[in-house]
């Protein structure tokens, strides 16, 4: 089968520093993979070169089994959901705004709009009176669930995660973990999330790719990764279970 | 970034800003001029056009065209005062140009400022080589403004003067000459010489001549013959008995289109002014303080020109509703033009350094001609009134507009930015959506700028005929009148508050409230 993502024999560079050399990997559709690696790794990079926002310097990427367009973008990235760390919500919009503002542009009907984002907040259990606040009002997990919500506004196809639950307390991240995965049970979207929390990528991944200074040392479902004797991957697991 | 974009050095693709910035604000100026023109037809049409007097900056000047404009009002003509326009080219192109049909001029400026002739022309040759220029010297009114020679009436008496060949056998008196006067050559070096006089001549400034004749520290000084202060000061103007000074003979000047039954309802004026009665006179406005309506009108009375006392000239508050109402036209025009061109320029270049540091140079450069030469120097772009004026106020209001927008812009959280084009916002939804909208407080606040600004400027577009609440100051600043200065300055400043206020209610308005306080926005 053929992965909805691939990169073949992918170069990148920034200024001096070449992040990728060479680099193929293939992403599963219908299943969420975890990027895992140490700051700095290149892993948020390949987010960006999934949906356009960077080009290659050598190689190819491909989504829905075929180069990122130069052209176009708009439509195409529009099947594409993006969350990040810090979250990058618009401060002048209401929460429900934020939530629904691709719908808007799409032209749904204000009844279409209210359906998806109650359904939404709910599913990521965000209080209905949180809708007519500016996201500075709200606390960092809160906007962390708005940002999700936003991401999965259009029911996306592919949705790119970067580190979108990092910088909030474990207990509140434990139970946004679970209103993900609660989501992502009533929605059939490929999810690639970057994390270097391991732990983090055990939970909510079906497949893990453990990225080390460019390059992929394993790949595999999570089972398989739990058990392997790479040294540099038992490192990763050992951080977690000393953190 | 910030370094980048103010960096002169990195205006390499300046010329390309240049011609793009051009092309911009030349379909801005057809846009002012068009809302100009509009405004200007609009009057026109609503009313039959009055007849508009104009006048220069100087008590003279004034209290002849507001004779004029009595004497026509007289005879059931509406009149409109344009007066204090800053100089002889300002009001003679304020003629041609239309702005204004008449205004008092002199026989000797017209054949040297705007004939730039040499030696004296009488009034038929003046008026062929003013025909091609479109503009009618009409009969003269009388008196001569012409340089003389001044003494204190002790010294007059004392010695004998009556006539300037008098002053070549007393080598003993102390000449004490303006500066302007000893540098021309029909000044002090040309009398010298016609009249053989033996004394030498020291330079003072012309406002404190007569003050060094009462105290003694001169003895002789040029005087203009029709100075109210030589009344005021007593001083006796000695004759020009062979005739050196060129004339100043004061008429009025028309447009040559002007209706033929204006122009001889003007003649009505015509040898009333001898030297000592338009002496008199200036010296009932500068030594009296009354007003030059008030002025005029005894005279007139006087002269059996006029019947009754009643003055058709506008009221206080007639001329404060005016003025306002111009001024806010000329700023609100000028403001407006220069945001949809700022932000429009602001939104093209802002994505490149070069670009925006290319439209944020030059629009600081204009910036830094004084306003009044900018005023000045676009007399012969744009002729004078308020066209002009607009066109300057439109340059200023630019750089704070097209600053604060390029500003705004390039400060907005690259996450922010990031996130927008990743969402899949189109270049438009980004910015309709999250650019314009968070730059916003910015925009509004260097809107303004503008604004209050533009409001303080163009009290100086008087000078260059465009009416407004300059116009009142520009008199004031002539007669030295503190009152009438602040019939001017009091409603701009006024106005200036009101446009801070409505800036302020907008922006609470349009702006949410977390958004407009944050520090360092």
């Amino acid at each position: 089968m053929s992965g909805i993502i691939e990169f073949r024999r992918l170069t990148k560079s920034y200024g001096q520093t070449e992040v990728f050399r060479n680099l193929d990997l293939e992403i599963s559709p219908g299943i969420t993979t975890g990027l895992v690696g140490e700051s700095g790794c290149g892993k948020s990079t390949l987010l960006q070169l999934i949906n356009g926002l960077e080009r290659p310097d050598r190689g190819a990427v491909h989504t829905f089994g075929r180069p990122v367009p130069a052209t176009g973008l708009v439509a195409f990235r529009r099947r594409i959901g993006y969350a990040v760390q810090g979250t990058g919500l618009f401060p002048h919009m209401s929460v429900a705004r934020n939530i629904s503002l691709l719908g808007e542009l799409e032209g749904w009907s204000d009844s279409g709009i209210r359906a998806r984002t109650g359904k939404l907040m709910s599913l990521m259990a965000l209080d209905g009176e949180l809708k007519s606040r500016y996201p500075h009002e709200l606390s960092g997990g809160q906007q962390q669930r708005v940002g999700i919500c936003r991401a999965m506004f259009l029911q996306p196809d592919i949705l790119l995660l970067d580190e979108p639950f990092s910088g909030v307390d474990p207990l509140t991240r434990a139970d946004i973990h679970e209103q993900f995965l609660k989501l992502m049970g009533s929605e059939s979207t490929t999810v690639v999330m970057v994390t270097h929390d391991m732990s983090e990528a055990v939970i909510l991944a079906d497949e893990i790719v453990v990225i080390r200074e460019g390059a992929i040392v394993r790949q595999g479902p999570v089972e398989r990764i739990k058990r392997s004797a790479d040294a540099y991957v038992t490192r990763l697991f050992g951080s977690v279970r000393t953190s | 970034m910030s370094t980048g974009l103010y960096s002169p050095k990195r205006s390499t693709a300046a010329p390309r800003t240049r011609r793009r910035g051009m092309r911009a604000a030349a379909s801005a100026f057809r846009a002012v001029l068009l809302i100009a023109g509009l405004c200007g037809s609009w009057t026109a049409n609503t009313q039959t056009r009055p007849i508009v007097i104009g006048s220069k900056n100087f008590t003279e000047s004034y209290l002849l065209a507001e004779m004029m404009a009595q004497v026509l009002e007289e005879r059931g003509f509406e009149v409109r005062r344009r007066t204090g326009l800053g100089g002889t080219l300002v009001a003679f192109r304020a003629l041609q140009s239309g702005e204004i049909d008449a205004y008092p001029e002199y026989t000797g400026t017209l054949a040297q400022a705007v004939l730039e002739l040499e030696g004296e022309l009488d009034e038929t040759e003046l008026n062929a080589r003013l025909a091609p220029l479109g503009a009618e010297l009409l009969p003269r009114l009388g008196f001569n403004n012409t340089y003389a020679i001044a003494v204190t009436g002790e010294t007059a008496s004392q010695l004998g003067l009556q006539r300037i060949s008098d002053l070549a056998d007393l080598p003993q008196l102390r000449f004490g000459f303006s500066h302007e006067f000893r540098d021309r050559a029909d000044g002090w070096p040309g009398l010298q010489q016609r009249y053989a006089l033996p004394q030498t001549s020291s330079g003072i400034e012309h406002g404190l001549a007569y003050l060094a004749l009462l105290e003694g520290d001169i003895d002789v000084t040029d005087a203009y013959s029709t100075d109210g202060d030589l009344l005021k000061y007593d001083l006796r103007v000695l004759q020009d008995d062979l005739g050196f000074f060129p004339a100043y003979l004061a008429a009025p000047l028309a447009r040559d289109d002007l209706d033929a039954d204006v122009k001889a309802a003007l003649a009505a004026l015509t040898g009333r002014l001898d030297d000592e009665a338009m002496r008199t006179l200036n010296a009932e406005v500068v030594v009296e303080e009354r007003t030059f309506a008030q002025v005029a009108r005894s005279f007139l009375l006087a002269q059996g020109l006029v019947t009754s006392t009643e003055t058709r000239a506008p009221t206080l508050w007639d001329t404060l509703a005016r003025n306002t109402l111009t001024h806010l036209k000329l700023t609100a025009i000028a403001v407006l033009a220069a945001c949809v061109v700022g932000v429009g320029l602001a939104l093209l270049v802002y994505r490149s350094p070069t670009l925006s540091a290319g439209v944020l140079y030059v629009a600081g450069l204009l910036q830094t001609i004084p306003s009044i030469a900018l005023l000045a120097l676009m007399i012969p772009l744009a002729g004078v009134g308020q066209v002009p004026a607009i066109i300057a106020l439109f340059l200023y209001s630019l750089l704070p507009i097209a600053r604060n927008t390029i500003t705004a812009l390039i400060t907005i959280d690259p996450l922010l930015q990031r996130v927008t084009q990743a969402l899949g916002l189109s270049e438009l939804e980004q910015l309709r959506h999250v650019y314009v909208p968070l730059a916003l407080p910015h925009m509004l606040a260097g809107v303004r700028i503008a604004a209050v600004v533009s409001i303080g400027t163009a009290t100086l577009a008087a000078f260059i005929g465009a009416g407004g609440l300059g116009e009142p100051i520009v008199t004031g600043l002539a007669l030295n009148d503190t009152g009438l200065i602040l019939q001017g300055a009091i409603p701009a400043a006024l106005l200036a508050l009101s446009a801070e206020l409505l800036f302020e209610v907008l922006e609470r308005r349009l702006v949410p409230r977390h958004l407009v306080s944050q520090p360092g926005t």
